[in-house]
């Protein structure tokens, strides 16, 4: 029997996809400012940020109204429970990039220090890494969220190999420290994005298995239990 | 906060049609409701919820003066329904019944068939032709969610289908004579878990097309169901608000002990 509930299910989740656009198109768009050290762009993502938080307080607000009236049970609880947690996971993606073009209008000011090779390497695997696991929730498909969990590792990876090199060129040169930092923040931004990346996944599989793989060790996380439920 | 969401966070803000002003009633000298004033909207579903023997059961009946076939009672103050007294010396009862219907707790059919069920009142009121009685029975049917259930057995007994299915015929011989206001009197609470679920889609599909006042002491219905909330407490209405509202911050603390199960 299609319920009215439903109605409000799918508009949670339309919702939830339009704030995920949102929180994507920030991220990238503050990778393209950094990359064609645009402060247009940088200021465009800084003014989009309100948007993104009204869309939170709405979602928390829908979400909560939800559980009042309703009394959701199984997987309808599941699925607002985890929207609440999606949706904040969204909103600090979106502080992050945020974040990112704050440091890119800074960066501007200087010369470029260095290829943003790795910056660029980060943030294509963190934005990969939220798109698929935006895709998982959409196609209810906790393999694939399993599956992005470990990713994160390289995205770690690439950022402590970067933090070293940037703590070498400041050692080498006290001219760059105020562009190094810089993209050290940046670069702890964009392994921020990969975090609510792998928390939404987590969330993902949440919904759909019932089962919570949040601080579980990579054997755990792979496969499936074998036993439902 | 987005208006195409349904009841459960945006109330409509329709015309207020029935107005009710500083009502009291009393069963002989009991004073069962003491002072009610509420406004009630258009093609919205507002709700009375309250502890056993609050008075919500019979606010209701003074919607459509069911209260007048008890002995005893007398009203103070005032209901007005589209601008007019409905307690004035002119008002004919038996008119204000047609457009004020009512369900009750317990499913009420006719012993005749499920057509005739919805036909006999539509006789009543002066239809005679038979492709008009045909289409408002199966129009009724439709609106009651039940067409589709009965459509090959017209001919057979209403007695003859199940809790839920008698309760939305009686649905359905309301709806066939096109009330503007349906009460139901806690339609629900004598059905199982699924016909219950199916009045409440029900519900939700008719405020469409009616005005609809719903008396249940199942809070959780009240906070799925309806736009508005009204919670009484010993014949005093202590809160009127959106459904919302009342389930998520009641202003007064007798809601909210009501509310969250703490007394009642």
């Amino acid at each position: 029997m299609q319920r009215h509930f439903d109605q409000e299910l799918s508009l949670l989740k339309q919702k939830l996809l339009t704030l995920a656009s949102h929180a994507e198109e920030a991220v990238s768009n503050s990778l393209k400012s950094l990359l064609e050290r645009s402060d247009l762009q940088a200021r465009t993502v800084i003014e989009t940020d309100s948007l993104l938080d009204a869309m939170e307080v709405e979602l928390d607000e829908m979400c909560i109204s939800m559980l009042a009236l309703h009394s959701p049970i199984a997987s309808d609880l599941r699925l607002i429970t985890t929207a609440m947690k999606i949706t904040h996971d969204l909103e600090r993606v979106g502080d992050e990039a945020t974040t990112i073009a704050r440091r890119v209008i800074e960066l501007n000011t200087e010369p470029q220090l260095k290829p943003y090779i790795d910056i660029s390497r980060m943030g294509l695997l963190a934005l990969a890494m939220l798109k698929d696991a935006l895709d998982a929730f959409v196609h209810g498909d906790s393999v694939k969220a399993r599956a992005i969990v470990p990713r994160d590792k390289q995205v770690d990876q690439i950022h402590k190999q970067l933090r070293k090199e940037l703590v070498n060129s400041m050692i080498e040169n006290s001219a760059s420290i105020t562009r190094a930092l810089n993209i050290m923040v940046i670069s702890k931004s964009l392994e921020r994005v990969a975090d609510h990346a792998a928390n939404i996944a987590e969330e993902v599989v949440y919904l759909y298995e019932s089962r919570d793989i949040r601080h579980s060790h990579d054997n755990d996380i792979s496969a499936p239990a074998s036993e439902p439920l | 906060m987005a208006d195409d969401l349904v009841s459960s966070s945006v109330a409509p803000q329709t015309q207020e049609i029935i107005h009710i002003n500083d009502l009291s009633l009393y069963y002989g000298a009991a004073r069962a409701l003491v002072d009610i004033s509420l406004k009630i909207r258009e093609n919205v579903v507002t709700a009375f919820i309250g502890p056993s023997g609050c008075g919500k059961s019979t606010l209701l009946r003074c919607l459509n003066r069911m209260n007048d076939l008890i002995d005893n009672v007398r009203i103070d103050g005032s209901c007005e329904i589209g601008g007019h007294n409905i307690y004035g010396s002119e008002v004919d009862v038996i008119e204000l019944r047609k457009r004020v219907g009512m369900v009750f707790q317990k499913s009420n059919p006719f012993p005749k068939s499920i057509y005739e069920n919805i036909a006999f009142a539509l006789r009543l009121h002066g239809m005679t032709k038979k492709s008009d009685l045909d289409a408002t029975v199966e129009r009724s049917l439709r609106q009651a969610a039940l067409w589709e259930e009965v459509k090959d057995r017209l001919h057979s007994s209403g007695l003859g289908l199940s809790g839920g299915q008698q309760q939305r015929l009686c649905i359905a011989r309301a709806v066939a004579i096109q009330p503007e206001i349906l009460l139901m009197d806690e339609p629900a609470s004598a059905l199982d878990p699924l016909a219950t679920a199916k009045i409440e889609e029900l519900v939700l599909d008719l405020k469409k097309d009616y005005t609809i006042v719903i008396v249940t002491h199942n809070m959780q219905q009240a906070a799925r169901v309806s736009d508005y909330t009204a919670f009484f407490y010993l014949g005093k209405l202590v809160e009127f608000n959106t459904t919302r509202k009342v389930f998520t911050n009641p202003s007064h603390k007798q809601t909210e002990d009501y509310v969250t199960g703490r007394f009642g």
